[in-house]
């Protein structure tokens, strides 16, 4: 890539590629983030390379491989343009057809096509498929417009111009206000006032000012930041070089969590590229403005999610949280002022800039502007990545944009803030999703996970299984956490195993407060949230279990047997052959039964029965 | 891995104290886990107290110090992957394999590890051998995995 070395020739350069773009030449956009992946996309990929080959059509059809687009049930997904006709779950076998058929013949493939559940009606274009219909992507829609390893194709979409905007007319002083005046809040966790943050950072004393962005993305069932760094790593980079600019840093650091291997590659790959054509280094764009950027891989622990505990650990320390007497922002990284935000944050920063505050502050509720990326997963029929805008209800992003419960459960909670937040019940489903009222609802935004349980999901086993990842996750330097969270999880699992006591419920309540009180960071001091949003919601669920030693949600193994239904059982004896320990009797054709003495309660049979003949009692 | 392979990782952090976590990740990723002599040496050039580099190493959860099997089978635990049934799953793979998570099988074959959330939601539960993904995971699904890992092992 040639240097590009002033405001001009940036310019220049962007009106180079999209003079070099033809509007009438038909391109393949496929999906190959870390989920597309997973079902196969590199081998759509090279199936297509070799059938356009075959075919003599190299050069001839553009392909465009981009991180994912959220619609990940649907991965990999296969646009053909101009026609913009979208083919979901893509495999290699269906690539030949797509080539003859569409790409040569000018047909629509319909097996392919999205077909919405209820109406049983196919849907030919992207934008409307319910899934995407109700979404406001102006973030993470980027994604699907670039391929993620192309610097040209981020200069094309417009980037780069907020960074050469500020450069050219924007005091730092006034960027930070820009920010303030437009209310953006951290996504990555606690929701403070991000020009605030910047604000302090500029104003404290030091030798040198540090940006950070923090992309240990750690909470369970949350992916936003991967599919943002996989999928535009430009957009967060040039967030961070105008939050280095207002804050005069000359330094950044971007921390990938350690199982996010796509991420780091991509986001390494694009710093080399802003080296390379000197948009990143000295007097960047011509101005005297300065700005290199290293990449950390994390080490697998949760806890350095945490700011101070995720600088201990750039500077080669184990990642423990200190007190935070003295603020990351007036001493941080190497005892400088350091102004550490999240991935998601840093990519509002050059759309903030771009559209003003005008239009960023029209969009959310009075304390929460912009739209926020939620992962909606669990037991909802289309799982993946939404960007709604604040305010939303929980009922548009679960059924409009979800389709509802997958199965044919019921909807019992929605989980926010992973293992830091709390479940909302189905009874709130009307309730607008903001800082704030999440916040009053005992959960919290937390990075964005939003987690459907339905009515085969256990409350108590859920705030077991946070417990457990909290007490495996924390650092140990707090007693009141080390201890407090291991002694929780002791009395829940004794609960889900029908060794619960009266006074049980109160003693949980009575640890969360020491938990909470005595621990030094977020995590300790939020630990006890998912238990005691359960007992709030679903103390019945807590009774059952603790005075009746049963699990109404059938979850908890020490409180269930499995039997089989006379009336739906065939004798076709499949259940029999995956017991994988001999518990099953019966002859073919007649009844078969369980011994509940072997039984292990696996769920093998259960999964397996195609006649619904086994259940739980 | 031989002591001139970590010079050559040192050298490349410049012998940075602050790159510890990534030196120890280069050395880990050649052979799946952190010999102690490797780590001596490390200790030795650096030069840091081998108590701290044993502090990092015991404290994150990406090293290990005890050898891993050949394939590395990670159970994603994620709350989607939980309340999709994942803990059934990984109670099988314990089944199947005899051994606990954090444990290597006895013909060093197969190691059990979890993982916190790997961020392929839709794909839940799902199971990671080595590199590969599988998704949508069902205790039964477990044991034919494991029979095709086994056999491609011995081929």
């Amino acid at each position: 890539m040639k240097r590009i070395s002033s405001l001009q020739e940036l310019e220049k350069t962007r009106q180079e590629i999209l003079g070099r773009i033809d509007p009438e030449k038909p391109y393949v956009t496929i999906t190959s983030g870390t989920s597309a992946r997973a079902y196969g996309s590199e081998k759509v990929i090279d199936t297509l390379r070799k059938e356009l080959k075959k075919q003599g059509l190299t050069g001839k059809i553009d392909i465009r491989i981009t991180g994912g687009q959220g619609f990940d049930e649907r991965e990999p997904l296969v646009i053909v343009s101009p026609q913009d006709i979208l083919y979901q779950q893509v495999k290699p076998t269906d690539i030949a057809d797509i080539v003859s058929e569409t790409l040569l013949g000018n047909k629509v493939i319909d097996r392919l096509l999205y077909k919405d559940a209820e109406t049983g009606e196919t849907v030919l274009h992207k934008t409307d498929i319910p899934f995407y219909k109700a979404q406001s992507p102006y973030i993470f829609g980027n994604n699907s417009k670039i391929d993620p390893t192309s610097l040209d194709d981020y200069i094309a979409i417009g980037g780069y111009s907020a960074l050469a905007k500020v450069l050219r007319e924007i005091s730092p002083e006034e960027v930070v206000d820009i920010i303030k005046k437009s209310g953006l809040r951290g996504r990555g966790g606690g929701g403070f006032p991000t020009g605030r943050k910047w604000e302090s950072c500029r104003n404290a004393p030091g030798k040198k000012h540090y940006v950070i962005c923090n992309a240990d993305e750690g909470d369970p069932g949350a992916y936003m930041d991967r599919g943002l760094l996989e999928g535009n790593p430009h957009s967060v980079i040039e967030g961070m070089m105008i939050g280095a600019y207002a804050i005069g840093s000359d330094e950044g650091y971007v921390y990938v969590r350690y199982e996010y291997p796509l991420a780091s590659e991509n986001v390494e790959n694009a710093i080399e590229q802003l080296r390379q054509c000197g948009l990143l280094g000295k007097n960047i764009l011509g101005t005297d403005f300065n700005f290199n950027i290293k990449v950390s891989r994390g080490g697998g622990a949760f806890i350095c999610g945490e700011s101070t505990a995720l600088m201990a650990s750039l500077e080669g320390k184990a990642g423990e949280p200190r007190a935070k007497h003295i603020h990351t922002v007036e001493s941080g990284l190497w005892d400088q002022p350091t102004n550490l935000n999240n991935v998601e944050t840093w990519a509002n920063v050059p759309l903030i800039i771009n559209k003003g505050v005008e239009w960023y502050t029209s969009i959310g509720t009075e304390g929460s502007k912009g739209t926020k990326i939620f992962s909606l997963v669990g037991k909802v029929k289309n799982t993946g990545l939404v960007e709604v805008p604040m305010g939303i209800t929980i009922r548009e992003v679960v059924y409009d944009i979800g389709g509802g419960i997958s199965g044919n459960g019921k909807l019992k909670a929605i989980q926010t803030g992973g293992p830091s937040g709390g479940a909302i019940p189905a009874s709130l489903i009307d309730m607008p999703i903001d800082y704030d009222r999440l916040s009053e609802a005992g959960s919290m935004m937390g990075s964005g996970g939003m987690i459907v349980m339905d009515d085969k999901t256990c409350m108590v086993d859920i705030a077991k299984y946070f417990m457990n990842f909290l007490k495996d996750e924390s650092c140990g330097k707090c007693t009141t956490c080390r201890e407090g969270t291991r002694r929780m999880y002791e009395v829940l699992n004794a609960i889900t195993e029908g060794n619960g006591k009266d006074g049980d419920i109160e003693l949980l309540e009575e640890l969360s407060w020491i938990v909470a009180e005595g621990s030094l960071c977020a995590l300790g001091q939020t630990a006890p949230n998912p238990v005691l949003s359960t007992i709030r919601y679903f103390r019945d669920e807590y009774e059952a279990h603790i005075k009746e030693k049963r699990c109404p949600a059938g979850v908890c193994k020490a409180l269930i047997t499995y039997s089989i239904d006379e009336e739906n059982c065939t004798g076709c004896g499949v259940c029999k052959n995956v017991c994988p320990v001999d518990a099953i009797t019966g002859k073919k054709k007649e009844l078969h039964t369980i011994d509940p003495d072997t039984c292990i309660r696996c769920g093998a049979c259960m999964a397996a029965c195609n006649f619904d003949a086994v259940k739980v009692v | 891995m031989s002591l001139k392979g970590i010079d050559q990782i040192l050298k490349k952090f410049e012998y940075r104290e602050s790159a510890i976590i990534a030196i120890l990740q280069e050395v880990q990723e050649k052979q799946n886990y952190l010999p102690e002599k490797d780590l001596e040496h490390i200790s030795e050039k650096l030069p840091i107290p081998l108590t701290r580099i044993y502090r990092i190493a015991s404290f994150y959860n990406a090293f290990s110090l005890k050898p891993r099997g050949k394939h590395i089978i990670s159970v994603c635990l994620g709350t989607a992957c939980h309340v999709r049934g994942a803990p059934m799953v990984l109670d099988r793979l314990k089944l199947e394999l005899g051994i606990d998570v954090g444990e290597m099988t006895e013909d060093g074959l197969f190691s059990l590890e979890t993982v916190n959330c790997l961020g392929a939601c839709a794909m839940g539960p799902i199971v990671v051998f080595g590199k590969e993904y599988h998704g949508q995971m069902t205790p039964a699904k477990v044991e034919s995995a494991i029979k095709k890992y086994k056999k491609t092992s011995k081929e």
